[in-house]
């Protein structure tokens, strides 16, 4: 009996020891894991993570134009230049965007709200249900990508897009960005800066750019990040919410 | 270790001959200049890459785009920022322009390769 009573004993003993050992070597552990995420991405993406934005519109600024721009360095899109020969105004609808503002106004009252409009990363994304090569897809961790690839060019995400958020690519472009691969004839969106997200870091563009402080990006599964905590205190909702497609992209204040 | 010591001054020594020369003229690439040049063997041995380079890039495509998997030795962009040589200015030369690494054996295998519709052809930020 005494013997058993000390086995326990002597478990539990090697039990806390383990522990210690572990807690000890937690901080080294911690700091190799924050290393490696700092290096590009050498495992596959999971549902662990699920990217989201939070935007709020009362912070955001008529006429202010930083995170478009802040994009369109980012991913290359001020080096598409218009076709020789182009009609201005067709150009102005045609050419590529990601990120867009948009200024609302309700009528009756008169309010004017701003905010930014780009793909939404619905869970359930009608341009995924379209596609008939399958180039249009959700990655595991959420993100509603291109795989151009394999796009035809046919458009018919653009138009089961609800948000107005996808861009063909009409003719060649001259210069590329190694980060942001673009050619004629593919389809294109918002991809919450995936080469940054795929190179260990955390940020948009977008949200950098943002000197409003409107634009709120992180992890939707992870309780404590930034975009979570702004979620679970204020009200938000889903633009188009009626099509139930949980997007990943939420607004305050509208 | 003193062989490949050698290896990189005799590399060093035929650029800075190329560049006292000054026969390049900008636009075109100096031979020398690439990181490739200064290497001995790439990713995999030469003659595995000659057969396979294809293969291995449009395995690579998929995990990096589906998968986000970007530090792998198998990278398009690890091809052009190795491979891509400089002109006399400094200036990094296309890949895929006449007399450069891709198009020198594409043209005479008589091979059209679609990569750089999209993908950018010199060395490039991260």
């Amino acid at each position: 009996m005494s013997s058993t009573s000390d086995q326990g004993r002597r478990d539990f003993l090697k039990k806390a020891a383990a522990a210690t050992t572990t807690v000890t070597l937690a901080p080294g552990v911690v700091l190799h894991t924050l290393q490696a995420q700092a290096e590009p991405r050498t495992t596959p993406v999971t549902d662990k993570v699920r990217w989201g934005m939070l935007i709020d519109t009362s912070k955001c600024v008529e006429g202010c134009n930083d995170c478009v721009e802040a994009c369109d360095q980012e991913n290359g899109l001020d080096l598409v230049n218009k076709p020789e020969g182009a009609d201005d105004a067709l150009w102005e609808r045609q050419r590529p965007q990601w990120i867009r503002h948009v200024k609302l106004k309700d009528n009756m009252t008169g309010r004017i709200t701003n905010l930014v409009m780009m793909c939404q990363h619905c869970e359930f994304p009608p341009c995924v249900d379209v596609c008939p090569t399958g180039a249009s897809f959700k990655r595991a961790d959420g993100i509603v990508m291109v795989d151009r690839h394999i796009c035809i060019g046919c458009r018919y995400c653009m138009m089961a897009c609800p948000y107005k958020a996808r861009s063909f690519i009409h003719a060649d472009v001259a210069e590329k960005l190694t980060r942001a691969p673009r050619g004629k004839g593919c389809v294109e969106s918002c991809n919450f800066c995936v080469h940054r997200l795929d190179n260990g870091q955390t940020t948009t563009a977008c949200q950098d750019a943002c000197k409003h402080q409107a634009i709120v990006f992180g992890d939707l599964k992870d309780p404590d990040s930034p975009v979570s905590k702004a979620l679970k205190a204020y009200p938000s909702v889903q633009i188009r919410d009626d099509l139930k497609l949980n997007t990943g992209v939420r607004y305050t204040n509208i | 270790m003193t062989g490949k010591r050698s290896i990189t001054l005799l590399a060093i020594l035929v650029s800075s001959l190329f560049f006292g020369l000054g026969t390049a003229h900008a636009g075109e690439g100096v031979e020398g200049t690439a990181k490739a040049d200064k290497l001995t063997s790439c990713v995999e041995p030469t003659p595995v890459m000659r057969r396979r380079h294809f293969e291995f890039i449009e395995h690579q495509r998929d995990l990096t785009v589906h998968q986000g998997i970007r530090g792998s030795k198998h990278s398009l962009a690890g091809c052009v920022d190795c491979h891509a040589r400089r002109d006399a200015s400094g200036k990094p030369v296309p890949v895929n322009a006449e007399g450069e690494f891709c198009n020198t054996c594409h043209e005479y295998a008589a091979v059209e390769f679609d990569c750089f519709m999209c993908h950018s052809t010199v060395p490039g930020e991260k």
